[in-house]
């Protein structure tokens, strides 16, 4: 039995473009993998290429050791997914829209306790088309997951919700993962992201950047920032500098250091500065985000792409 | 087989919570009946089926249409507005099999003609004294059935051409009301109807419909009274629709594929 979900060097074209590039990632069963980047970055496609939605131009895709390109219901039995773009009958009730697409499953939730999970009890009996845009999300999450699936993909589950509804939605996923499934999550939210995640794989352009852990991604940024400015007569960068173990970066007369050990360099660099006597401007020791990190990946990527089409590939 | 008896009743009950949907296949082509008999009066008069009575005339044009409105009509709108609401996506996502889910509403929509033909009939026999012979019964249901699932195919291929809700109404209309005008359904075709529009009306599923039902209930005619080649002519077009649909029909909300198109235009190539 292989991972619940596994990716490799997969390629979607849409006539001449590439939306999908060589895309390769796994996820395990009890884990939750999240695919974080800008709109049009590629997310949704591979995770419709992994619903079997859409077919691939490339590379394999394989979702609990099938192709889901060529799977049949058995396959569809076996996974759940809450999209965004996909609705509900509004003529139907809660409670009716539930028993319908349960009884397809093999293993259904029962629906009273489905309704419980996502909290519509009061809303059982009324119409789909009556309900808030969050409740609808939720009843979104509540259809996902009726089969009991193994793999529930997860297409920004949170988006609408109040701030309230969101942490209990957090927990709902939390759950699910605790529950020996396997979660693939795709958000903008870098909070969700990082609070959600056992892994996350940053995707800018069809390709993945970075990939790891929310403290392995953070990690790539080095744990502290130093940054400070020199007088015009002092060199920037200069041998004495060359015991600090981080990254030394010089733009005129400002210097950033990216450090996993703030304590010892800043001691190397206030000491540089005191032997010569002068002091450093803005002197800062800052602790990168994972936002920073995504930012400069994305930026990175969209920088590089921007001399082709203007830039405005994010909307 | 279950699961199609439960994609039928959702969609029966789907159908109910739609009031403009019942009024419109169910309640207005009987008003029609009322209103054209109330109009022209209930006298004999020569018609395609020879000398009737009016009421003779229009009870199996009205039930034919409203069974075309139930199928045609009612199976265009319903799957464009399903598609366009991300609906069909989501049942493509789910272990119902697409053709159970469409067998679900094709059946619930003959099953709506059904009813909108028997309530025809009814109000034909009991208020205007309409023919309806035991023996000639088998010819009715055999056309009932060839004639819905012709125009239930044609359904599905509106479905599958005209991609939004807002596409699907006007084609629906457009093309359904224009063809009762001219296939004997609201105005009887005399001798001095210009040959250009009988073939026309030749050429097209809903007069074959019409007169296949109309003379299953002529007194003049003799039993089985079947019209087989009528039939054949609305089998040929249950192909045609069979065939768009196969080749054209899409579970993806149009939305996404506006969207995918602006990313196509928005997104550059990789050099």
């Amino acid at each position: 039995m292989g991972p619940a979900v596994a990716v490799s060097e997969l390629v979607k074209d849409y006539g001449a473009v590439r939306a999908v590039d060589g895309v390769s990632f796994e996820v395990e069963r009890g884990e939750v993998f999240a695919l974080l980047g800008p709109n049009g970055a590629g997310k949704s496609t591979i995770v419709e290429i992994l619903e079997g939605h859409r077919t691939r131009t490339a590379g394999t895709a394989l979702v609990l050791d099938t192709d889901p390109s060529s799977a049949g219901a058995s396959f569809r039995d076996r996974i759940g997914i809450v999209l965004q773009s996909s609705g509900i009958d509004p003529e139907l009730t809660v409670r009716e829209a539930i028993d319908y697409y349960g009884a397809a499953y093999s293993r259904r939730v029962p629906t009273g306790e489905l309704i419980e999970l996502v909290e519509l009890d009061e809303k059982a009996d009324a119409r789909i088309s009556t309900l808030s845009g969050g409740q609808q999300r939720r009843i979104d999450m509540a259809l996902g997951l009726v089969g009991d699936p193994d793999v529930v993909f997860l297409d920004e589950p949170t988006t609408g919700f109040d701030p309230a509804a969101r942490r209990r939605g957090w927990e709902l996923v939390e759950r699910l993962a605790s529950q020996q499934r396997a979660v693939l999550l795709t958000t903008h939210y870098l909070d969700e992201a990082e609070h959600l995640a056992d892994r996350v794989a940053v995707l800018a352009q069809g390709r993945i950047v970075a990939e790891g852990t929310p403290a392995e991604l953070r990690a790539r940024a080095g744990s502290a920032l130093i940054r400070f400015a020199v007088p015009d007569r002092v060199e920037p960068v200069s041998d004495l500098l060359a015991p600090v173990s981080g990254d030394i970066v010089g733009r005129g007369r400002h210097v950033e250091i990216t450090t996993d050990t703030p304590t010892a360099d800043l001691a190397q660099v206030t000491g540089w500065a005191a032997e010569l006597g002068f002091e450093l401007e803005g002197l800062t020791v800052t602790t990168p985000s994972l936002e920073d990190v995504y930012l400069s990946l994305v930026a990175d990527d969209v920088n590089d792409a921007a001399s082709l089409d203007g830039g405005d590939s994010q909307t | 087989m279950r699961t199609l008896w439960r994609c039928v009743r959702m969609q029966n009950r789907i159908f109910w919570r739609t009031p403009v949907a019942a009024f419109f296949t169910l309640v207005f082509p009987i008003l029609m009946l009322v209103l054209f008999t109330a109009i022209f009066g209930n006298d004999a008069f020569d018609t395609v089926y020879g000398r009737v009575n009016s009421s003779q005339f229009y009870t199996p044009g009205l039930a034919v249409f409203a069974a075309a409105s139930s199928t045609y009509t009612g199976i265009g709108i319903n799957l464009a507005s399903r598609r366009e609401l991300g609906i069909l996506k989501r049942v493509r996502g789910t272990p119902i099999p697409p053709w159970i889910y469409l067998g679900g509403v094709v059946l619930s929509a003959v099953w709506v003609a059904a009813l909108g033909v028997v309530a025809m009939v009814v109000l034909g026999v009991a208020a205007y004294g309409v023919n309806v012979e035991a023996a000639k019964v088998p010819a009715m249901v055999v056309t009932f059935v060839v004639g819905s699932a012709s125009f239930a195919a044609l359904g599905l291929a509106l479905a599958s051409v005209a991609r939004s809700v807002a596409m699907a109404v006007p084609t629906a209309n457009a093309t359904l009301l224009p063809l009762a005008f001219i296939s004997n359904i609201f105005v009887p075709f005399g001798s001095e109807t210009p040959a250009w529009l009988d073939l026309l009306g030749n050429i097209f599923p809903l007069k074959h419909f019409g007169l296949a039902f109309g003379e299953a209930m002529n007194p003049l005619s003799d039993a089985p009274a079947f019209e087989w080649h009528r039939l054949g002519v609305l089998l040929v077009w249950l192909a045609v629709g069979a065939v768009v649909a196969a080749w054209k029909f899409s579970w993806e909300p149009p939305v996404i594929k506006g969207r995918a198109a602006r990313r196509r235009r928005t997104q550059p190539a990789p050099a």
